[in-house]
């Protein structure tokens, strides 16, 4: 395994990670590290783990009985599977997007402002200014802020994507975590989701779960290939694409399996 | 020449034909007489003012009033407990703990057990251990104010018979809220209690009302249950305080039909009382339906 540029304060890093299901084996020994305030790409066959890993990243796992991990998970230089970690707050600092959109089946504006509600916040023009911002950043404020109090299962599944991910930047996360989310997604949503993820990346570090490769080498800075729970290579992404060094990345790449 | 395949074809029709005639034409014999012979009773006084002259004349208001009062009752404390009870069942235990196939065992029988024996219990251990303990502990034995059937100890006992039936459909209801939405909810950063309070319940609403509905309808009918711990034949007043006891339609027309010195003269009333029994329990039921099947429009539209 060869290890990315060691760049001065990585912003998540995941040192010997392991994952069992019960007796079976998902993750063996992942060490990983991902730059800040860029975007991370993990690619890799179906069920090589790769989801699992980016679940591991927001202790999403903890919700699945039967889970042992080992290792450790650092975001910040501080392990997230430490005692003295808040799960709950651990979460509003790492937000996921799920692959296939869920919004509430609340209103446009109640979906964005359960973060900020959760958190406390009250006042209703300060909810006002958080669901308008977050829509904005999230490139839907113009298609929907003629009626924000429409359902959110009434637009389209590229619009509820972009909810979504508003809904994660209301709380204030500082890394977004998402799953494969353009794969339920037409050819023009997935393009606005991609743009949406670099503009993203000015403020936000991003780790996406990929099977689309175009989609990976477009978008992201490092590329990680995951293969059967193993972190087979990993690299900025032109290096991974142009020249990988492992056999199986290369026929991966080329699009010999997988 | 007609094959066995066809034969069989035809006869299968004919035999479920038969048996939907037999239902439907039972309910419509029972529903028929009872309409026949109740719905010339049923005025406006009927149902507004007390019985007179021995329960041969005047109305059943008092008991409709009993039933009304009980039922609320029996909702307010049934309600509340089932639905925690569920949640409980559903998000918190792990599913396959001796402590949840304990609470599951438990459920299950009490669904099971006949409702005299409900009777006999809250008679047992309502009436006569906390009713007659809280006299003692509130007056030291002197005065029974507690230790005597009332409506709280019948409206509790009810409560806890009609417990399965608001368990089930509220976990039922709760199942369906999908596991995205729980995820997406907790990846925001909420803890496990805020996410049921805000999107598993809000989601399960139609599950809880029908629930609701089915416990109200169901002991709005029950007798036995009530039959030591409450219910009265004749009040001179209406109910006015827990500690009281009440009229009620079913335990009404029992008595009526078994005890009263003249039970030909008080036919009619019987028949109505009946009649407006049944009209209670089909609203309620009806209107379950219909609750359930505009809120789950509702929220698919929406």
């Amino acid at each position: 395994m060869q290890n990315s540029e060691q760049k001065p304060a990585d912003k998540i890093v995941t040192e010997n990670l392991n994952l069992f299901y019960g007796a079976k084996q998902a993750l063996c020994g992942i060490s990983l590290r991902m730059a800040p305030k860029a975007i991370t790409a993990l690619i890799g066959p179906s069920g090589c783990g790769k989801s699992t890993y980016l679940r591991c990243l927001n202790r999403m796992n903890d919700l699945i009985p039967n889970v042992r991990v080992q290792g450790s998970v650092l975001i910040d230089g501080v392990d997230v599977f430490g005692p003295a970690i808040d799960v709950v707050e651990l979460r509003t600092r790492v937000g996921m997007i799920f692959q296939k959109s869920n919004p509430f089946p609340k209103s446009i504006f109640e979906n964005v402002a359960y973060g900020p509600r959760i958190q406390g916040v009250k006042n209703r023009a300060e909810l006002d200014a958080i669901v308008e911002k977050c829509l904005k950043d999230a490139a839907l404020w113009d298609e929907v802020k003629d009626d924000l109090h429409k359902s959110a299962l009434a637009i389209s599944g590229g619009q509820q994507q972009r909810l979504c991910i508003a809904r994660a930047l209301a709380v204030n996360p500082e890394v977004l975590l998402m799953d494969e989310p353009a794969s339920a997604l037409d050819p023009i949503s997935t393009a606005k989701i991609e743009d949406l993820i670099l503009e993203l990346k000015r403020d936000y570090t991003i780790v996406i779960v990929t099977h689309n490769m175009q989609q990976a080498a477009r978008v992201s800075d490092a590329t990680a290939f995951f293969y059967m729970g193993e972190l087979i290579e990993h690299g900025p992404t032109s290096k991974i694409f142009t020249s990988p060094q492992n056999k199986r990345t290369e026929e991966y790449v080329t699009g010999r399996f997988g | 020449m007609i094959g066995r395949k066809r034969i069989m074809g035809m006869l299968v029709p004919c035999f479920t034909g038969a048996c939907t005639a037999v239902i439907v034409l039972s309910v419509c014999a029972m529903v028929g007489i009872i309409l026949a012979n109740g719905l010339p009773g049923l005025t406006w006084e009927f149902l507004t003012t007390a019985p007179t002259e021995g329960m041969t004349n005047g109305g059943i208001f008092p008991a409709i009033f009993g039933t009304v009062i009980l039922v609320l009752l029996m909702t307010v404390v049934g309600v509340p407990v089932g639905v925690i009870t569920a949640v409980y069942l559903s998000e918190y235990v792990a599913q396959d703990s001796v402590l949840v196939r304990v609470i599951r065992f438990s459920v299950n029988t009490l669904a099971g057990i006949p409702s005299i024996v409900f009777g006999l219990f809250g008679l047992g251990f309502f009436v006569q251990f906390v009713g007659v303990g809280m006299d003692k502990l509130l007056t030291g034995g002197v005065s029974v104010r507690w230790g005597q059937p009332n409506v709280l100890w019948a409206s509790l006992t009810m409560a806890i018979l009609t417990l399965p039936v608001v368990i089930v459909s509220v976990e039922e209801a709760i199942r369906t809220v999908p596991r995205e939405l729980r995820e997406a909810s907790l990846a925001l950063g909420a803890t496990r209690w805020e996410t049921i309070l805000k999107v598993v319940l809000p989601n399960s609403i139609t599950g809880i009302l029908t629930g609701a509905i089915l416990a109200i309808s169901r002991g709005a009918g029950e007798v036995a249950p009530i039959l030591f711990t409450g219910a009265a034949y004749f009040l001179p007043h209406l109910p006015g305080s827990l500690t009281d006891q009440f009229m009620h339609l079913g335990y009404h027309v029992y008595i009526m039909s078994t005890q009263s010195p003249d039970v030909d003269a008080t036919k009619g009333i019987q028949y109505s009382t009946t009649l407006v029994l049944l009209m209670l329990t089909f609203t309620l039921n009806f209107s379950a339906v219909i609750l359930r099947s505009h809120l789950r429009r509702s929220l698919v539209r929406t």
